[in-house]
């Protein structure tokens, strides 16, 4: 049982070393942005003695006549559609509370729930007494937001792929269900969405960090899949060799994970830990390109500064590779 | 310290991967995560050291000053120690959440220097049954990472090692008063020996493994290991 000290070192930033060509205009709140009152204000401004001031610590964004500014550090902010993960903290009488890392915790309500065994029907008595058996405290979800109440708050729902007019051409099975192939929707979810969570780990990093993308379900090729949820929770989880069809699977797989798998989840959680301190987006390239840059060292070296900054100047490179 | 809620499945997965020797963060079960050490970090101290432990970071600070010893030990000086939990390592400590804890680890940093052979207090003495050093050992949590007590008793022993006592004389006078005279000098000190000094190791029983409790902390999922272990053994070994 070896320990490893050392003194610290200060690091520079990798930003700073590499010399970024277009400089980030930083603000910090009371910073004047700009004096021209042509502009429309955003998000993150406000106009003070014929000034546009910054109300948040970060990075001014314009678009043709918008300025707003991104913070760099928040709590996630719910916009309708994102794919969220989080942690059911409260059971109430038709809802569950949900920890999303957002100002307010968010709300599940039971009717925007999909019941075991796909029911279709109004939620009852008997399921508002039965609540506790599908979802408890701690037990972590992967839902989407409908809604966003006036005071911020967040209302999830679970999707459910199997209903609905959204019919994925590509696989045979949906036709099976009845629905007509030429509906309105053609949203293609190749593979099964799974709702409430199984074995697996979770990371949290900072809601700006991770980029928007078309989806955020990824089966990576190194054989792990990723949830990447816009609130800043990743789940990384042992891909499932069947593909579900049931609704939700409240019954979590149990069954020992093997070592093979577990390698590739930690050195992927590893990776995500490293590119996020390093202040990188998070998406399934970058994560991707990360995990191959590491796969030279030992997991658990993963970790240690040195070696974390050259895994991503690695995968930094071959990004600027791959753009241009 | 910090409890964290998991659901059934991550608890299941993190007990199996104990088993197999294969921690969330690719760890074995007997190894740390990366300690960084600096001594000498506050200026108006004997001797100072922070400890970076992960996300776990500690600040000992250690003063001298005179006393008299205690009755049973006339020959020796002695150390005081006094734990800080402080607001900022973790909500939890807010108000009087850490004193709790506070005590219990200075409990815990009195019974491992309370032998002959960790810190030699002989070379603590002035004069027998009239003044000693008395060391006032002060650890502050600054943030709370997990595995506190093994960061603890690294950051004392380095701020033990970077303490230096001045150095007096005791001049007796024609009456027989005695007087402390201070050296000169201000870098002639006595250094203490912390070669015997104890470094705690804490072991958690997960599952049907016992192994390093250290385990990767995230920053608000703390102590994901330590919540699911029953007992926490402190084993506390010399050199």
């Amino acid at each position: 049982m070896a320990m490893e000290m050392r003194l610290p070192v200060a690091r520079k930033p990798l930003s700073e070393r590499l010399g970024r060509d277009t400089k980030k205009h930083l603000v910090v709140p009371g910073d004047t942005i700009t004096t021209d009152t042509g502009f429309m204000r955003g998000h993150g401004t406000y106009m003070g003695e014929e000034k546009l001031i910054a109300s948040v610590a970060g990075s001014v964004e314009r678009v043709n006549k918008l300025i707003c500014v991104k913070a760099l550090k928040t709590r996630y902010i719910g916009e309708v559609g994102d794919i969220v993960v989080g942690r059911i903290t409260e059971v109430q009488q038709k809802r569950w509370k949900v920890e999303t890392n957002s100002r307010l915790d968010s709300v599940l309500l039971l009717s925007s729930m999909n019941l075991p065994g796909g029911e279709l029907r109004r939620r009852s008595a008997e399921d508002e007494l039965a609540m506790r058996g599908f979802l408890q405290e701690g037990d972590l979800i992967s839902a989407e937001v409908q809604a966003v109440f006036s005071d911020g708050a967040v209302s999830l729902h679970t999707r459910s792929l199997k209903y609905g007019k959204d019919v994925d051409l590509s696989c045979p099975a949906r036709t099976r269900h009845g629905f007509a192939p030429s509906s309105t929707h053609l949203l293609t979810y190749p593979e099964a969405h799974i709702s409430q969570l199984g074995q697996g780990v979770l990371v949290q990093v900072s809601p700006s960090l991770v980029k928007r993308q078309k989806t955020h379900f990824h089966d990576l090729p190194c054989g792990a899949s990723v949830i990447l949820g816009n609130n800043g929770f990743i789940w990384i989880y042992p891909t499932p060799e069947h593909k579900e069809e049931e609704a939700g699977g409240f019954i979590a797989n149990l069954e020992p994970v093997s070592l093979a798998d577990r390698e590739v989840i930690s050195r992927l959680r590893n990776c995500i830990i490293s590119l996020v301190t390093q202040r990188m987006m998070l998406y399934d390239t970058s994560i991707l390109y990360c995990y191959e840059a590491s796969l030279p060292h030992q997991i658990k070296d993963i970790l240690k500064p040195e070696i974390m900054e050259e895994i991503v100047m690695e995968t930094r490179q071959r990004l600027l590779e791959q753009e241009g | 310290m910090a409890s964290v809620t998991l659901s059934e499945a991550e608890k299941v997965y993190i007990v199996h991967g104990v088993q197999e020797d294969l921690r969330v963060d690719g760890r074995g079960c007997e190894d740390y995560r990366c300690v960084e050490v600096e001594t000498d970090v506050v200026s108006n101290t004997s001797g100072s050291a922070r400890v970076k432990l992960g996300h776990t970071d500690i600040l000992v600070g250690v003063k001298a000053e005179m006393g008299t010893p205690k009755l049973e030990k006339p020959n020796e000086g002695y150390l005081e120690f006094f734990v800080d939990c402080s607001a900022s390592a973790t909500p939890e400590f807010e108000g009087r959440g850490g004193d709790d804890l506070g005590t219990e680890i200075a409990n815990t940093l009195y019974r491992i220097f309370n032998n002959k052979s960790s810190v030699d207090l002989k070379t603590l003495c002035i004069s027998p049954r009239e003044h000693c050093w008395v060391l006032y050992v002060d650890v502050l949590l600054l943030e709370c990472g997990g595995n506190l007590f093994d960061a603890i008793s690294i950051a004392v022993k380095a701020a033990l090692f970077n303490t230096r006592i001045p150095r007096v004389r005791v001049l007796e006078d024609e009456e027989g008063s005695k007087d402390i005279e201070l050296s000169d000098d201000p870098y002639d000190c006595i250094r203490l020996s912390v070669e015997n000094v104890p470094c705690i190791v804490t072991l958690c029983k997960t599952g049907k493994r016992v192994g390093k409790v250290l385990h990767a902390s995230l920053q608000s999922v703390v102590h994901k290991e330590e919540s699911l272990g029953p007992k926490r053994q402190k084993v506390g070994f010399l050199g």
